[in-house]
């Protein structure tokens, strides 16, 4: 649906996004996941025409975003940061002028423009000018705007940003139930928004993918081993040297905790070697006190930060 | 064509939405009827004056032309207003949308940069013709009270059509280089001013650069439509002056994409 290869993009000498390459699948929800700055926009501005990349190409639907630029345009329905809204119409009147911009026929365009406010529920502020309204559902005719022409293709820039969590449900509700019959990139900053919306992740940083995977592999492969967190009571050093020397620990690390004797463990051992049992079996042999053991999972959001923060690690691993 | 209408609406209802197209017209019909009524009086002075004076000799009284003494000066005047009021109504025709956002939703949409250009251009020509349209009653008062040449009239008013074409097409063109409003409508007024005054230079220019001066000048062209003379080059002038801001507008549209940020 979407193939995107080698895309540059240089302001002046500064490149935004450098050889940025990947595919969406047909009816795909993709999160385009990265810190302020990574280059999300400027992707997203080179696949809805509305500026052309210094080199590589982009396509949808087998269009390419420069040659055939208008038929690109058809095809896609786009949301940008700041919702593009006509403040002084009224959400019906906004509606119905996009539809026929985004060549929709005169005798259609009142139907369409009446099921896109269903389907956003924005029906009862149909006849208030947009600055009227709140910041909610000026996102929602946003998003009503995009979907007016039925486009195939969705691109949403941080759909949710500047909503309150009420909102915010509400918005990625909406999206999800728009997946499938309609292929949807959306970009945010915020971590929970793509596990909970987006079946694959693309992580961009500086311009550059960093990681590109579904959510739940993502995670997986870049935890790449797994945590276990004790609270042992007796000699530190002792405590220590042995949890190093036990098979399948990769490494420990040392924390301090407020009680006097009391030391905790953050131990790192192989991927699926689950060593709670043995770990505890050696605790009590030995006779210290074992006063707490979890398993830690790493979360989305110390992927994120794990692949923007520290990146030669992630390709190294 | 439907992309075009569209577009076309949409400024319309927008200019009828804020108060800015009713500021506009009643600024314009204040100070034109104030023109009016300034310059008729005068012509009727001079006509009392001359009938006493043909009185006192026991002449007829001599023919005096209403168009040439009132409406010529008349026209003149609000034209003046117009490049005034002209930037007013194109000032915010792209700079508003770089401003807004917009833009994006144009740039993403099918629709072609002339299209939106050419509904944005027309949107603005019909409420400059329904400026000038508030003055036909001036001419119907003319009509009840006297017998003015009604071919001087619609000369003028058609000069004043095509001056307004040409006026917003600088307005359009200048609001493409900025998402500034007031900057936009204030290099339009000093813009449209030089050209209004350019043909002043023809004296003292040399005798080639003079005359050209003396041709871009949009005053002297106007005078001819004053004085109830349509010629063909004066139209082709004020036709392929728009033209030419128009294509300067289309070429700056074209290469914004290229130089976002």
């Amino acid at each position: 649906m979407i193939e995107i290869q080698n895309l540059t993009k240089y302001y002046g000498t500064k490149a935004a996004i450098r050889d940025v390459s990947f595919n969406v699948e047909k009816g795909e929800i993709l999160g385009f996941l990265g810190p302020n700055a990574a280059g999300k926009t400027t992707t997203m501005r080179i696949l809805t025409c509305y500026m052309p990349a210094t080199s590589g190409t982009a396509k949808i639907s087998g269009f390419d975003v420069f040659e055939n630029s208008m038929d690109v345009r058809k095809r896609i329905g786009y949301l940008p940061e700041n919702p593009p809204l006509y403040t002084d119409m009224t959400v019906e009147k906004y509606l119905e002028f996009v539809g026929l911009i985004k060549g929709i026929e005169h005798g259609q365009v009142r139907q369409r423009v009446s099921e896109v406010m269903e389907k956003t529920s924005i029906r009862p502020e149909a006849r208030r000018l947009i600055k009227h309204l709140s910041k909610g559902y000026k996102q929602r005719v946003g998003i009503a705007q995009a979907l007016i022409h039925n486009p195939a293709v969705l691109i949403l820039d941080e759909p949710t940003v500047g909503l309150d969590p009420k909102q915010i449900i509400e918005v990625r509700e909406l999206i999800k139930s728009l997946a499938g019959d309609h292929t949807i990139i959306l970009s945010t900053h915020i971590l929970p928004e793509v596990s909970m919306t987006c079946q694959r992740v693309i992580i961009i940083n500086e311009g550059s993918i960093v990681a590109s995977d579904t959510t739940e592999n993502l995670t997986r492969r870049l935890k790449g081993s797994e945590n276990i967190y004790v609270e042992v009571e007796g000699p530190a050093a002792q405590v220590e040297s042995k949890i190093k020397a036990m098979k399948g620990v990769t490494r420990t690390s040392r924390q301090k905790t407020s009680r006097p004797g009391v030391e905790g463990f953050s131990v790192e051992t192989e991927l699926k070697a689950d060593l709670r049992r043995d770990l505890a079996a050696l605790i009590i042999q030995q006779g210290w006190g074992l006063l707490e053991m979890r398993p830690v999972g790493m979360s989305l959001e110390d992927v994120f930060l794990h692949l923007t923060t520290k990146e030669e690690e992630v390709s190294a691993s | 064509m439907k992309n075009t209408l569209a577009v076309y609406n949409r400024e319309l209802r927008s200019y009828f939405s804020s108060p800015l197209a009713y500021a506009v017209m009643a600024g314009f019909f204040l100070i034109a009827g104030f023109f009016f009524y300034a310059i008729l009086t005068n012509f009727l002075n001079y006509a009392m004056r001359s009938e006493m004076q043909a009185q006192y000799y026991r002449m007829a009284p001599p023919p005096i032309n209403v168009n040439m003494i009132a409406l010529r000066p008349f026209f003149h005047n609000i034209a003046i207003v117009m490049v005034f009021a002209v930037p007013l109504i194109t000032m915010r025709l792209y700079a508003e949308e770089f401003r807004s956002g917009t833009i994006e939703l144009l740039l993403t949409s099918p629709i072609r940069n002339i299209e939106t250009l050419l509904g944005k251009y027309f949107s603005a020509v019909t409420l400059y013709a329904a400026l000038i349209a508030g003055t036909f009653v001036y001419q119907v008062l003319l009509f009840l009270y006297g017998k003015p040449e009604l071919g001087q009239i619609l000369s003028s008013y058609l000069g004043m059509l095509l001056l307004g074409g040409a006026f917003i097409s600088v307005g359009i063109f200048l609001s493409t280089l900025t998402d500034n409003q007031i900057v936009a409508g204030f290099l339009t007024i000093i813009l449209l001013l030089l050209f209004w005054v350019i043909g002043w230079a023809d004296e003292f220019a040399g005798p080639k650069l003079g005359a050209f001066l003396g041709y871009i000048s949009l005053l002297s062209h106007f005078d001819e439509f004053a004085k109830g003379v349509i010629d063909l080059k004066d139209i082709i002038l004020y036709l392929s002056f728009s033209v030419f801001f128009l294509f300067l507008t289309y070429v700056s549209l074209e290469s914004k994409r290229w130089r976002t940020r």
